[in-house]
């Protein structure tokens, strides 16, 4: 059964996002380390989404969760601008990052840490963005 | 959502984190170190005990000041990190980069040494 939630584009729901994440995930069993580490790629997915596609805050990213097959299917839709590839992004190292000051930078390594697989596509306005883990 | 209180007792600064710093809240942590660096604080403690969640944007945040505390002398101390939240740092390996205290004890002697 796939369990679905939208969220404003605004960082401010990003906590929203989060509590339906830890409320759909209550019955699959995980410990609670894993569990917030699974929610958190999702966060930085979402976080990324909402600071650099330029959605404004009246459209909504849409997110659900379906458990199948011994997997985790998280999928993100929303409607902004084109989003760069994740799987093809290249982040700063972390010395680079630290070297720079910048305060940010280490979200999408986080995902792809954290992650089985990541799927993105856009078409008609639509950006999908599909990660997976297995349990 | 982050609440931060500032507590400072014999040359320590103990700011106090109770909540979730994410890409909304991560400023007001921002602010509150640099509010700190900025009154001339030397020492700081990241009480992290009721810290529920940190993102990416949070970890940015600490990252950003270790060259600058680095060169200015400023220690800052984080302790009381739980288990959830401390696998968020060493998943990146910044628990080696950062000086993390198991409890306040612990890290108000590594803030003195």
């Amino acid at each position: 059964m796939k369990k679905t939630f939208q969220i404003p584009c605004s960082t401010n729901y990003l906590k929203d996002a989060r509590g339906f994440f830890n409320e759909a995930l209550s019955d699959v069993g995980l410990d609670e380390t894993t569990q917030n580490a699974i929610i958190l790629a999702v966060d930085e997915v979402c976080a990324n989404i909402i600071i650099h596609s330029k959605c404004k805050e009246s459209q909504f990213i849409k997110l659900s969760l379906e458990v199948k097959n011994g997997k985790l299917i998280f999928e993100i839709m929303d409607h902004g601008a084109r989003n760069f590839d994740i799987n093809t992004y290249e982040g700063p190292e972390l010395d680079e990052i630290i070297e720079s000051k910048r305060k940010g930078g280490v979200g999408i390594l986080l995902v792809k840490k954290i992650m089985d697989k990541i799927e993105m596509k856009s078409s008609n306005g639509t950006n999908i963005c599909r990660l997976y883990k297995s349990i | 959502m982050i609440n931060i209180d500032t507590v400072v007792e014999n040359g320590v600064a103990t700011l106090k984190l109770r909540g979730d710093v994410d890409a909304s809240s991560s400023i007001d942590l921002d602010n509150a170190i640099s509010n700190t660096k900025n009154a001339g604080h030397k020492k700081i403690l990241i009480d992290a005990v009721e810290l529920n969640y940190i993102s990416s944007a949070g970890l940015g945040v600490f990252m950003s000041y270790i060259k600058d505390f680095e060169k200015e002398g400023i220690k800052l101390v984080l302790f009381g990190l739980n288990e959830k939240v401390l696998n968020v740092f060493t998943m990146l390996g910044l628990d080696q980069l950062l000086s993390i205290a198991s409890n306040e004890a612990d890290a108000q002697k590594l803030i003195n040494a």
